[in-house]
């Protein structure tokens, strides 16, 4: 008991960090409220994807920014307003400002500007990667444990 | 002397006598000899003959006879005694054969006579059977005759053809040299020629009806010998031939009416033809008796194959009969159709051509009203309006009425507040009461449930409708409504008598009655109060306006809720009181309310709030679809997602109750997309409520989705209890413009 007591309050406080420091905003609690015994994994399915997404997104704005014959703003701006939505969906509150900035490069048609934004992209993403790597891997240990996830308030 | 024994003969033996003598005698035994062979031969031959001991006896006398002239030769001449002796034996036997045959044939030949006078007898017998047999061949004949021509009448149902071929068959039978039939004129005075065997076409011949040989025809059943000199027969010029035997033989018409007793009457009543025989000229032939017979027995069948005739002919006629009113009848109908139908596109014109300019004129008088005008001016747009609103309301009355009369009209049923319609009822007369300072009470029984299932509106509709008449038709004074719930003695009133409401378990019957202390109604006038366009002749009525239709609507109203109104008044100046008792269900206990209509759930009700509620969602952002997706199913939805707009175009169906889709979706635009389903589904109660999801709620975006008539716009991203309060807001309203 006392185990699960101790990873459970671990729990709780990693999260309110992530919070704190703007990696999650109130979105994620709302995921996590959905997860219920039909779908006990939403969250971490959701997460996977936002990951997949993200992965790729990243390249073809790479790609699209690599050209030096003429970069294809439309496109990465497809991209980023694609990012921007699956992160606001999740709940990457840091990532999400990151793209609004970058649509803005994109509109602009800044080019250094839009590098300078996908390397913070980039960026953002691996450290929230982490981090809920880090959270999900807690709830699996309180599970492992016997226990149960603590909800959010 | 010597005694010899001899004789001694007379004469001397060498005489020429005695030599015939020895020849005839010898002769004679030869004779006498064969003759019983003879016989003997031929009785062997013949068969029958009964009497062989007699011929037995008669051989031995014969052959004794001729023994005894044999033995005459030897006596002639000297003959010894033993040849004496035997002479002497034959001849004593031949003697007592003799007389004993002589005995015998006293008796036989009687006997043998009598084999001939039978024989005579069965000779004659033979000969007159011969001609009996002769004569039922003849009759047997006759009789094929007739059953042929039976058959041959009763062949055919040709009134024609029966006559031709009775008289035909007849002259061909009996060998006739003319034949002739004679049919009563309509008025029965007279008797026509009209079927002859001979000749062909008979000119219309008559004879008047009333001879005495004719009613002695008529007055028998037989055929009747006439003379070839009366009238009837003498159709045929004779001229210098001795004319045939004639018979005559009535003929009976039948008709359907005669069939209905048991046995041929004998009624001298009835119609006659007559038909008339005659035998060949100049011809020694008689009339038969069975050639009479058979003359009846045709007559009567004729008679009964003319009833078929004519009975036939009857259905014939009575079957066109039919037809042409059946082709009558058929147009009757197809009129009367086309008359509906133009009717029902009149109705279905007017509906709209009518209310259109009214509206227009109501809605654009008001709208003047509010603008600045001079006094005069307002005082025209306000008759203006009172006026369009009348005609309006005319307008309105007259097409439910018209509605109600071909019972096309339905009640809306659905569950609703009773009180609250009564209030609504007081708040609209409320204005008018307060001008014409009246006093309105509202009593509602305690025992009245809130709730009742039935047609509000037109439930209101007749509330109003009494109500408006009470204040319409009072100066002053004061109104009071009651209503309750109609209990089981009450139900038995005198005044519905034909109205029998039965108690039930989920139904009850809400009675209101509407007292005003008005100018009243005279009890003469009480009944025409229901009926359509009447209005009473008095001045105050006159003066109050309305189209007379009110109560009328009201009436059918009422019935069609299975109930029962009418008014009671004292008389002129005593007011009245209008009474109506309607059937209206009770909800039950758990009002389980449709999707549609769904109260509103408080934020934290439950998981699943809406439960099988099917709802396309169209992202093309994996996470942001599984994002919405979860919630959805979180709610208890069945969720179907589609990546695509062409996708969801095509997996778009009247089942699905919501879609949201991203707004911003490269490829066809989202708006694209709602207008393309708007397309989809032309009623509205089909389509899907289209809600778009999307990142910026600035006010042209709103007015893009506006334009193409989404129902509804949500900031992402969405929150479980916004979802849930955005998901009952638009099942409630089916439009929701905005959650933020």
């Amino acid at each position: 008991m006392d185990v699960v007591n101790q990873l459970q309050r671990q729990f709780l406080d990693y999260s309110a960090s992530l919070h704190r420091e703007g990696f999650l905003d109130d979105q994620f609690t709302q995921l996590q409220k959905l997860q219920d015994e039909n779908s006990p994994d939403f969250v971490v399915e959701v997460a996977s994807l936002f990951f997949e997404d993200c992965e790729k997104l990243i390249n073809n704005m790479a790609r699209a920014l690599e050209q030096q014959q003429g970069v294809d703003f439309k496109q990465v701006d497809a991209s980023v307003h694609q990012l921007k939505g699956s992160s606001s969906s999740i709940g990457a509150m840091r990532v999400k400002n990151v793209c609004i900035a970058f649509r803005s490069f994109c509109e602009a048609q800044n080019r250094e500007g839009c590098l300078r934004c996908l390397q913070q992209v980039t960026q953002e993403y691996s450290l929230l990667k982490n981090k809920l790597q880090t959270l999900f891997r807690l709830e699996q240990q309180i599970l492992a444990a016997g226990g149960s996830v603590p909800t959010i308030e | 002397m010597d005694s010899c024994n001899c004789i001694e003969p007379q004469w001397p033996p060498d005489d020429l006598l005695m030599k015939y003598q020895y020849i005839s005698d010898f002769f004679i035994a030869l004779a006498y000899f064969s003759i019983p062979l003879e016989l003997i031969y031929f009785v062997k031959k013949s068969a029958v003959f009964p009497y062989r001991w007699v011929l037995v006896q008669f051989g031995a006398f014969i052959v004794l006879c001729g023994a005894t002239h044999l033995i005459n030769l030897w006596t002639s001449t000297m003959h010894s005694r033993t040849v004496a002796m035997v002479m002497t034996t034959a001849k004593v036997f031949t003697a007592a054969v003799s007389c004993i045959t002589a005995l015998l044939l006293v008796h036989i030949i009687p006997d043998l006579l009598s084999v001939k006078t039978r024989e005579m007898f069965l000779k004659n017998k033979a000969a007159e059977l011969d001609r009996e047999m002769g004569l039922i061949r003849t009759q047997e004949e006759t009789g094929r005759h007739v059953r042929m021509l039976t058959h041959e009448i009763r062949s055919t149902l040709d009134r024609h053809t029966i006559l031709k071929t009775t008289l035909v068959e007849l002259g061909r039978t009996l060998a006739l040299e003319e034949c002739a039939l004679w049919m009563p004129t309509r008025a029965g005075l007279e008797l026509q020629l009209s079927y002859t065997l001979r000749q062909q076409n008979p000119v219309g011949y008559t004879v008047p009806i009333h001879l005495p040989v004719i009613n002695q025809v008529f007055s028998s059943s037989h055929a009747v010998k006439i003379s070839p000199n009366c009238p009837v027969a003498s159709i045929h010029p004779s001229g210098k031939y001795t004319p045939g035997e004639v018979v005559a033989v009535r003929v009976p018409l039948l008709h359907l009416s005669d069939f209905q007793i048991n046995d041929w009457p004998e009624l001298s009543t009835k119609r006659y033809a007559l038909m008339v025989l005659m035998l060949p000229l100049d011809s020694a032939r008689q009339w038969r008796v069975h050639e009479l017979e058979l003359v009846e027995v045709v007559a009567d069948q004729v008679a009964v194959a003319l009833s078929h005739a004519a009975i036939l002919e009857e259905s014939m006629r009575a079957r066109d009969l039919l037809m042409e009113q059946n082709v009558a009848l058929d147009m009757a109908r197809r009129e009367a159709e086309t008359a509906i139908r133009a009717r029902n596109d009149f109705l279905a014109v007017m509906n709209h051509e009518m209310r259109t300019p009214m509206h227009a004129i109501i809605a654009l008088s008001s709208l003047l009203q509010e603008t600045e005008l001079t006094p005069e001016q307002r005082l025209m747009v306000e008759t203006i309006l009172k006026s369009s609103n009348l005609l309006s309301t005319l307008i309105n009355d007259v097409l439910d009425l018209s509605r109600l009369e071909d019972g096309s009209l339905q009640l809306d049923l659905g569950t609703f507040n009773l009180y609250a319609v009564f209030k609504e009822v007081l708040n609209l007369i409320k204005p008018i009461v307060s001008v014409k300072k009246l006093h309105v009470s509202l009593n509602l029984a305690p025992d009245l449930p809130e709730y009742a299932v039935g047609d509000e509106k037109r439930l209101m509709q007749t509330i109003l409708n009494v109500v408006g008449n009470a204040v319409k038709f009072s100066k002053d004074g004061s109104i009071s409504i009651t209503a309750f719930v109609a209990k089981a003695e009450l139900l038995r009133d005198s005044q519905t008598s034909e109205f029998f409401p039965v108690p039930g378990d989920n139904h009850f019957y809400l009675r209101v009655q509407v007292k005003d202390s008005g100018i009243g109604v005279s009890p003469q006038d009480i009944p025409k109060l229901f009926t359509k366009f009447a209005q009473t002749q008095s001045t105050a009525t006159r003066n109050s306006g309305g189209t007379g239709l009110g109560l009328a609507i009201c009436k059918r109203f009422v019935n069609l809720m299975e109930g029962h109104i009418w008014i009671e008044s004292e008389g002129l100046g005593k007011g009245c009181t209008a009474i109506f008792m309607v059937k209206l269900g009770i909800p039950e206990r758990l009002n389980e309310p449709e999707l549609a209509f769904m109260p509103k759930v408080p934020p934290n009700h439950g998981p699943t709030a809406f439960p099988g509620l099917k709802v396309l969602v169209m992202d093309e952002n994996g996470v942001s679809r599984k994002v919405t997706k979860g919630l959805l199913v979180h709610l208890g939805c069945d969720v179907t997602m589609v990546s695509s707009s062409e996708e969801c175009l095509r997996v778009v169906s009247n089942e699905h109750k919501v879609v949201f889709m991203d707004a911003c979706v490269p490829g066809m635009d989202g708006y694209e997309i709602a207008v393309r389903i708007h397309e989809k589904f032309t009623k509205r109660h089909e389509r899907p409520i289209i809600v778009a999801l999307t990142g910026n709620t600035d006010k042209v975006t709103k007015e893009n989705c506006m334009r193409v008539g989404m129902d509804g716009v949500i900031l992402k991203p969405v929150s479980l209890d916004k979802m849930r309060s955005v998901l009952s807001d638009l099942l409630e309203h089916r439009v929701l413009f905005e959650a933020i």
